[in-house]
C-alpha cells in the first residue's frame, strides 16, 4: 500500500479528533484570510488614494532631480518618450509636470512656494484637482492664470481675479519673473497641500522657467499596483540610464513604513492564532503517536524502515494542514468575493474624515494572491514544525523497549 | 539443513546494580522444517531468546548465525532488511495494522520487499485461503475474531517466505477452539512450506503439538527433547 494512502487511513482512525483539529485549522485560516484580505484591501485603497492625490504610482525624473529638486535637472520628453511609457504593459496614463520653487509676491506680501506646471486635462483625470477649486475656475489648456492653494491665498490676501508676481531662478540661472492672474483658489482637505503653492498650465510654467518643452517629472498611473516593480523595471529598460524611475513608495517612504508597521502588528495577532492552532495540531499528533508507539515498533520489527514510517507520519501531518487550508479557503473565498464587490461602509464618525479627503468611506477587501499564499506557507511551516515531534520520536525510539511497553 | 545456530549466547541486564542473566550461555541449533516450542516459567528468558533470535535485541555476547549471516554483527539498518527477508513474526497480541484489511496486512510485508503486484495478490490469496480466511480478504482486523486475527498474523509472517517464523505466545489470547485451529494451520503450513516454526509458550496445547520442546529456566536450557 502506498504511503500516502496508508497515511490517509491513519488520519481517520479517530474521526472526531481529526475533525476537531482540522476545524481549528479551518478557523485559523478563515480568520487570518479575512484579516489579511481586509488589510490588503485597505492598504491598496490607501495607496490608490495617496498616489492619485499627487504623486502617481511612478515618476520619471532626470537622474539628479530627486536629490536636487533643481530646475536645471530637467529633460525634454518628446513624443517618443510618452509613447514608450504608454505602451508599457500595466501603464494606464502618463503626463508631465514641471515643478520648482518660486517667490510669490503681491503688494507687500512675499512668500516662497512651489510653482507646479501641469497638463490641466490629464492631471485632472488622476488627481481630480478641479474638485478642490473653491473659488474661480479650473485651468484650461494654455490658460495663463494660476490656481492658488488656500493657505497661500489667505496669507497673501489674494482673491480670484487678482494678480501676483512670481520671481525665480530659471533654467541655467536665467531670471524668471512674470505677472499671473489668479484664476482659482484651491481648498485641499490636507493642510500640507494647502501650503503647497500654485498651479499653472505647463506651457506657461515652461515659459516662466525658460525650460521650453522640458519637464521635471512624468507622472505614471498603472492598472495593477502589485506589478509596480515589474512595470518600473520595464520603463527603466525602455528609457535607459538617462532617466531615473521611482515608485511612489520610494518617493514617499513614510507611507510604506506606516503600512509595514500596521502589517507587523497584524502579524503578531495572526502569529498568536497560528501558534495556538499549531499546539492543537501538535497535541493531536502526540496523541496519535502515543496510541501507535507499539504499532510503529511492530512495523520496524517486521521490516519497515523508520524512514518509511516517518514519511507516513509526514503525510498524516500534512493532510491535517492541507484539509484545513482547503476547507478554510472554501469557506472564506465566497465571503471575500462578496466583500470585494460590496465593501463595508464605515461608521459615520470615520466616514466624515474619509469623505473630507475625497476618499470612499468604506472598508475594502482584497483577493490578491498573497492573502492566500501567506496562509498556505504559514500552515505548511506549522506542519513542518509539528512534524519534528514524530520525526524525532520515530528516529529515537528503542525498538525492544517499545515492543515491551 | 541448519537454519539457526546459536553459540554461547548471553544477555545480561543491569538491574539496580545487580546483574540479571536473562540468557545465560545458551547454545542451540534449529534445522529446516522444525516445529519447536521453547517453554519455561515466566521470567525464564524465553521472550528474550526469541527477541535476540529475531534480531530485535542485541546479545551481550555470543554468536547467532542464520543461514550464513552472523546477525549479531549486523548494523541496525541491515538488520531491518534481514528481518524483512528472513524472519516471520507472530506476536501474542496479533499486532495487525488496524487500518489495513486482512489482504492488505498480508501484502504489507511483500510491499516492503518490493514484490510485483501479481505475485503479491497470488501469494496473499493462497495464504489467506490456507489459514481459512479466503472469504475475509477485505475485512479489517476489528471485524475479525481474535483467532481470525492471529491466523492473518500467521499468513503475514509467512508472506515474505522467511527462513523461519518466531511466535511469541501466539495462543495466549485465544480460546481452546481457536488455539486448536491455529495450531493445526501452523502445523500444516510447516509441513507444506517446510518453514521452521519456533514458539515461546506456556500453553500445554502448543507443547503437545511441538515436535521439539526446549525447556529454559533462569536463562539456561535445562532440557531439549525431540517428541516424535
Amino acid at each position: 500500500m502506498k504511503t500516502y494512502k496508508m497515511a490517509w487511513r491513519n488520519l481517520w482512525r479517530n474521526k472526531r479528533r481529526t475533525l476537531i483539529t482540522v476545524a481549528a485549522v479551518v478557523f485559523a485560516v478563515f480568520l487570518s484570510t479575512f484579516m489579511s484580505s481586509m488589510q490588503e484591501g485597505t492598504y491598496s485603497k490607501m495607496i490608490e488614494n495617496t498616489v492619485s492625490f499627487y504623486s502617481g504610482y511612478i515618476q520619471v525624473h532626470h537622474p539628479g532631480y530627486w536629490a536636487s529638486r533643481s530646475i536645471n535637472d530637467v529633460y525634454a520628453p518628446g513624443p517618443e518618450f510618452f509613447k514608450k511609457i504608454d505602451e508599457t504593459p500595466n501603464v494606464t496614463l502618463s503626463f508631465p509636470r514641471l515643478e520648482s520653487f518660486t517667490l510669490l509676491s503681491t503688494g507687500e506680501n512675499t512668500k516662497a512656494a512651489a510653482l507646479i506646471g501641469i497638463d490641466p486635462v490629464k492631471e485632472n483625470k488622476v488627481t481630480r484637482l478641479s474638485q478642490w477649486v473653491e473659488a474661480g475656475k479650473y485651468l484650461e489648456p494654455g490658460d495663463d492664470g494660476l490656481l492658488v492653494a488656500k493657505n497661500i491665498a489667505k496669507q497673501m490676501s489674494l482673491n480670484v481675479g487678482d494678480t501676483m508676481v512670481l520671481l525665480s531662478t530659471g533654467y541655467h540661472g536665467s531670471t524668471s519673473a512674470a505677472l499671473f492672474p489668479i484664476k482659482g483658489i484651491l481648498n485641499f482637505p490636507s493642510p500640507q497641500m494647502n501650503n503647497i503653492g500654485v498651479y499653472a498650465d505647463i506651457t506657461k510654467a515652461g515659459e516662466f522657467f525658460s525650460t521650453g518643452d522640458m519637464i521635471t517629472s512624468t507622472v505614471i498611473m498603472v492598472d495593477d499596483y502589485t506589478k509596480l516593480n515589474h512595470t518600473k523595471q520595464d520603463i527603466g529598460k525602455k528609457l535607459g540610464n538617462d532617466y531615473s524611475v521611482m515608485t511612489w513608495d520610494e518617493m514617499q517612504p513614510e507611507i510604506m513604513q506606516m503600512i509595514e508597521q500596521d502589517r507587523a502588528g497584524a502579524v503578531i495577532m495572526k502569529a498568536i492564532i497560528y501558534i495556538v492552532i499549531g499546539f492543537g495540531i501538535l497535541g493531536t499528533i502526540i496523541m496519535m503517536m502515543s496510541e501507535r508507539r507499539k504499532e510503529l515498533a511492530i512495523m520496524v520489527a517486521v521490516g519497515m524502515k523508520r524512514g518509511k514510517i516517518i514519511k507516513t507520519l509526514f503525510f498524516e501531518t500534512l493532510y491535517i494542514g492541507f484539509l484545513g487550508i482547503v476547507l478554510g479557503f472554501l469557506l472564506s473565498t465566497p465571503i471575500m468575493l462578496w466583500l470585494v464587490q460590496h465593501p463595508i461602509p464605515l461608521p459615520d464618525s470615520m466616514a466624515e474624515v474619509y469623505e473630507k479627503f475625497g476618499f470612499e468611506a468604506k472598508l475594502f477587501f482584497s483577493l490578491h494572491y498573497p492573502v492566500f499564499m501567506n496562509q498556505i506557507w504559514t500552515v505548511f511551516a506549522i506542519t513542518i514544525g509539528v512534524f519534528l515531534y514524530p520525526l524525532v520520536t520515530v528516529a529515537r525510539f528503542k525498538l525492544i523497549q517499545t515492543l515491551r511497553s | 539443513m541448519k537454519v539457526i545456530d546459536i553459540k554461547d549466547l548471553y544477555k545480561i541486564y543491569e538491574d539496580n546494580e545487580a546483574e540479571v542473566h536473562a540468557v545465560d550461555g545458551i547454545s542451540l541449533s534449529f534445522n529446516e522444517g522444525e516445529f519447536a516450542a521453547i517453554v519455561g516459567p515466566s521470567g525464564s528468558g524465553k521472550t528474550t531468546l526469541l527477541n535476540i533470535l529475531g534480531g530485535l535485541d542485541k546479545p551481550t555476547s555470543g554468536e547467532i548465525t542464520i543461514g550464513n549471516v552472523k546477525i549479531n554483527e549486523l548494523p541496525p539498518s541491515k538488520l531491518i532488511d534481514f528481518r524483512l527477508h528472513n524472519i516471520g513474526f507472530v506476536f501474542q497480541a496479533y499486532n495487525l495494522i488496524p487500518v489495513l484489511t486482512a489482504k492488505e496486512n498480508v501484502e504489507f510485508i511483500m510491499d516492503l520487499q518490493g514484490r510485483p503486484k501479481a505475485e503479491k495478490e497470488k501469494r496473499t490469496r493462497e495464504l489467506l485461503e490456507q489459514v481459512g480466511l479466503g472469504d475475509r480478504l477485505n475485512s479489517r482486523p476489528n471485524r475479525l475474531s481474535g483467532g481470525q486475527q492471529q491466523r492473518v498474523a500467521v499468513a503475514r509472517a509467512l508472506a515474505s517466505r522467511p527462513k523461519f517464523v518466531l511466535a511469541d505466545e501466539p495462543t495466549a489470547n485465544l480460546d481452546s477452539k481457536s488455539t486448536e485451529n491455529l495450531l493445526d494451520i501452523m502445523e500444516k503450513l510447516n509441513r507444506e512450506e517446510n518453514i521452521t516454526f519456533i514458539f515461546s509458550t506456556h500453553d500445554p496445547r502448543v507443547v503437545k503439538k511441538a515436535r521439539r520442546v526446549i525447556t529454559i529456566e533462569d536463562g539456561k536450557v535445562i532440557k531439549d527433547e525431540a517428541i516424535r
